[in-house]
């Protein structure tokens, strides 16, 4: 089934919808108009927090028990990310303290941009829904987060999880 | 033992679930962010649209189906291919009116309602709103004009979805917008 062009499209008209009634606002200083982008970001990243804390409750309700953070992260990169992206992060490292690199090196929501540094400062609105995914996953398996994103050279880019210890 | 081949059937459904679970995320922030049910109506159909207007060229290329000779044959790839190859259902088609301009797709079950119930504070949302959307703006970029609404929701109680069809015009000359 090719649903995944729906889904790529929906993201992408999503984003653009957040941000146009954004404008609408009308903004005039610099620093209006960056507050108003953390307000977009944030939306973008609540409603990722929904779909990914529903996913996993799909996703999981037939996997065995996770033995530990590590497993439910390996998880998150091999199966949650097959599931919505069709490839596996390609790089995990961790410090063991709590912090977790996930690296895709080829990110679906980017690959329709162009690859040059035009667009770089733009990566970040697509960033955001999937930043939220990985919380809304993480929160529900019992694990609070932070997660943040940065992308250095399209189409690749990092996801940041920082975990909340209780 | 059926585990492996469970597999590939089990991340289908879970990725038309990702589509279904987006797309509610996507209607609740509308609701928060518009005050009345008619705006939010309007922003999915707008929405719809702009999905249409590039999803009929993922369509062309991947369902490799010609030009259409009549509405009626319209109808039958939509209903059959269209359907069938993004949202994995096939609605029927009904109530042809005598001109053959306007017709009925009644869908069974609508996955983009797989998870929802409206409450009772937004009976007048058209949750599925941004199909019509889509497929106006898909026909569009085939050079028809369209009008699809929906006429039956099983979200508001009745037996089946039926989005109603119908054809206004061909669009002749498509020269863009402002470029005589």
């Amino acid at each position: 089934m090719a649903d995944e062009a729906l889904f790529l499209l929906l993201h992408n008209e999503m984003v653009s919808g957040v941000y146009k009634s954004a404008e609408q606002g009308e903004v005039v200083s610099a620093a209006k108009a960056l507050e108003e982008n953390g307000r977009c970001i944030t939306k973008l990243e609540n409603m990722g927090f929904r779909v990914g804390q529903g996913l996993i409750e799909r996703f999981t309700k037939d996997t065995a028990r996770f033995k530990d953070e590590l497993d439910i992260m390996k998880f998150i990169c091999k199966d949650f990310w097959t599931t919505v992206f069709k490839k596996q992060i390609d790089n995990l490292r961790t410090n063991h303290q709590g912090i977790y690199v996930l690296q895709d090196n080829k990110f679906r929501l980017l690959t329709q941009m162009s690859a040059g540094k035009q667009y770089l400062e733009h990566a970040s609105k697509y960033l955001a829904f999937t930043c939220g995914l990985i919380r809304g996953g993480l929160s529900n398996l019992g694990i609070k987060s932070i997660v943040t994103a940065e992308v250095s050279s399209m189409p690749a880019c990092k996801f940041q999880v920082m975990i909340q210890k209780l | 033992m059926s585990r492996q081949a469970n597999r590939g059937t089990e991340s289908k459904k879970m990725s038309s679930e990702l589509f279904t679970l987006t797309y509610g995320a996507l209607v609740t922030q509308l609701c928060k962010d518009y005050e009345n049910d008619e705006d939010v109506n309007k922003q999915l159909d707008k929405m719809g649209y702009n999905i249409g207007v590039r999803l009929i060229e993922d369509f062309l290329a991947r369902s490799n189906v010609g030009r259409c000779h009549d509405f009626r044959e319209t109808a039958d790839v939509i209903a059959k291919v269209a359907f069938k190859m993004y949202l994995g259902i096939t609605p029927s088609i009904t109530n042809w009116s005598p001109a053959g301009d306007e017709f009925s797709l009644i869908l069974e079950n609508n996955p983009l309602v797989d998870f929802v119930e409206l409450p009772d504070n937004h009976s007048s949302l058209i949750y599925s709103n941004l199909l019509c959307g889509v497929l106006r703006g898909a026909l569009e970029m085939v050079q028809m004009a369209v009008e699809a609404k929906f006429v039956q929701d099983t979200l508001k109680g009745d037996g089946v979805t039926e989005i109603r069809m119908r054809f206004i015009r061909r669009i002749e000359d498509n020269l863009p917008a402002g470029e005589e």
